[in-house]
């Protein structure tokens, strides 16, 4: 039953997420976890929510209109309300987390997504404007398994600390490598100031930025 | 934020027609248009916009940068990105490119459309904080920022109701290129010089432009560049990127036989609204390029400036800002 505690208390790290399950560090939590402290058989796995394909056949909640959106290549059939940003239907409707909201209100870059292969900022923008769009975050990137290049050089060259503005930092400096940027240090702080840190790991983001555009 | 309900136009007909039912095109509107939403849904987080309905226009054909008599036409939709990269805005009217790449962050700028820029609001932090009085969202329930923080805010064009800036840098630098908003409304077409389509606070600072309900912004219409004429964009701010102007200056220069011939003035940061500054102009006019001549013009633009308690600086600093943006454009 206390399986993950017991590790926990040993000073083990929560089990890794298996193929079929959604379990994470997230979901423990989240409150989920306390289900297993209850003195009761159920798996954990079984209390993990699972993806959001039977909301949208389940009775639509009022207010809200059916939308389709195209996110990391998967289609997701979903009902929001008009005034649901892109950035909280990622997170709390597609489970999708790894984009942040660290501002809410445009100013911070952490809820940098790709849009059609542009950098955008998805506390910025309804949901329902998107049915036609192709979106991609971070999770759309790469995975611990299989990495894209920006995102190895970003665990090489140690770009981040809190780690709460890095899937915005990535996604902005993929971008970057599209777009017509000047070769130097300043150059990248100059096409990245869109994406601020309190931690102050700028100088090894910009390392691994150009690490990466050196390496081609 | 309140609820709203939602509807994605599909033709110009449409979306006016949907806009035109609402109460009003300025403050209070009940019917608003979305493109990029870089302005809108962060006031509609605020709920200092609340509309009942959001009109999304991002399916409208109207992004085209395309030459036209000798001039450009910018569609409404044309993101700010793109505008600012565009190979005849960057060669033909560098200003404002230059304006365009200094505001905001590229994230925005791939989302902003130029429609949408042309009434981006003003960052007055009372305006934006329903705990404070404001006579822009509520007319009549005072202005708070008159005694309060107002280091940002206006020095020209303010009224005893009203000093908030107006923030864009696009704006400014549309201001001095002499640009046309074209409008599609429910009696059909019409023009707007940039310098008569906004209106000062006055009394009414909850009136910002000369849009009626039904209107719709199609496109933007540079004239053709003055030959020889070179322009550029200056922006002093706090840090060096990333920041709303404190002065900034949209300049057009054009000068023959050492006699300046073509001069065009916008000021950015210290007014109510982008401010052309005719009052430089016509001391630069017939005059040689000389930093004399450009300390002259400064001291005109700024001498009916009347500053609060917190911005006193942005005269000197609007002064400098002009002359350092002439002396560029003339080396």
């Amino acid at each position: 039953m206390c399986k993950v505690i017991d590790e926990l208390k040993n000073g083990g790290s929560p089990p890794e997420p298996e193929k079929e399950t959604r379990l994470s560090r997230r979901s423990f939590l989240t409150g989920l976890g306390a289900a297993s402290v209850a003195v009761t058989a159920q798996p954990l796995i079984a209390a993990v929510p699972e993806p959001k394909q039977e909301a949208a056949e389940a009775l639509a909640e009022p207010g809200t209109i059916p939308l389709t959106l195209k996110v990391n290549g998967v289609e997701h059939r979903l009902n929001v309300e008009p005034r649901v940003p892109l950035l909280d239907c990622l997170r709390e409707n597609l489970n999708l987390p790894g984009t942040k909201k660290g501002c809410d209100h445009g100013q911070c870059g952490a809820c940098t997504v790709h849009v059609n292969g542009r950098r955008v900022l998805s506390c910025m923008s309804l949901a329902v404007m998107h049915a036609k769009d192709e979106i991609t975050t971070i999770e759309g990137l790469g995975s611990p398994e299989k990495m894209h290049p920006m995102q190895a050089s970003f665990v090489e060259n140690d770009a981040y600390q809190c780690g709460y503005c890095t899937s915005g930092q990535i996604m902005s400096a993929v971008s970057v490598l599209k777009e017509p940027v000047g070769p130097s240090d300043d150059d990248v702080r100059h096409a990245m100031y869109g994406n601020i840190c309190r931690c102050g790991a700028y100088p090894n983001i910009v390392a691994a930025v150009q690490q990466v555009r050196r390496l081609g | 934020m309140e609820q709203f309900s939602f509807v994605s136009a599909t033709s110009e007909a449409q979306a006016a027609e949907a806009v035109a039912r609402s109460s009003t095109a300025q403050m209070g509107a009940t019917v608003r248009y979305i493109a990029g939403g870089t302005n809108l849904v962060d006031l509609l987080k605020l709920d200092v916009e609340r509309p009942k309905q959001v009109v999304d226009i991002n399916g409208l054909e109207m992004s085209g940068i395309q030459p036209l008599n000798g001039g450009l036409r910018i569609g409404a939709l044309a993101r700010n990105s793109d505008v600012a990269n565009d190979a005849t805005v960057k060669r033909d009217y560098a200003v404002l490119s230059e304006a365009i790449l200094s505001g905001a962050s590229p994230q925005i700028r791939n989302m902003a459309s130029t429609a949408g820029n042309l009434l981006q609001r003003t960052r007055c932090p009372y305006f934006r904080d329903l705990a404070h009085r404001c006579n822009k969202r509520e007319p009549g329930s005072g202005c708070d920022a008159m005694d309060g923080y107002n280091r940002m805010l206006a020095i020209l064009g303010t009224s005893e109701h009203c000093i908030a800036t107006n923030p864009s840098d696009q704006n400014v630098a549309l201001m001095a290129l002499e640009a046309t908003v074209h409008i599609r409304g429910v009696k059909g077409e019409r023009a707007v010089p940039i310098a008569e389509f906004y209106k000062l606070p006055g009394n009414t600072p909850y009136i910002e432009t000369v849009l009626e309900p039904g209107d719709l912004i199609t496109a933007v219409t540079l004239p053709a560049p003055v030959p020889g004429a070179r322009s550029g964009y200056l922006k002093l701010r706090d840090r060096a990127a990333y920041e709303f102007a404190l002065a900034s200056a949209a300049v057009v220069l054009g000068a023959n036989g050492g006699k300046i011939t073509h001069a065009r003035v916008a000021l950015g940061g210290v007014g109510t609204i982008p401010w052309r500054s005719r009052e430089a102009e016509a001391v630069l006019m017939g005059k040689p390029a000389t930093r004399e001549t450009f300390v002259r013009a400064a001291e005109a633009a700024m001498k009916d400036a009347k500053p609060r308690s917190e911005n006193g600086f942005k005269v000197e600093l609007a002064k400098r800002c002009i002359v350092h943006a002439l002396t560029t454009v003339s080396a």
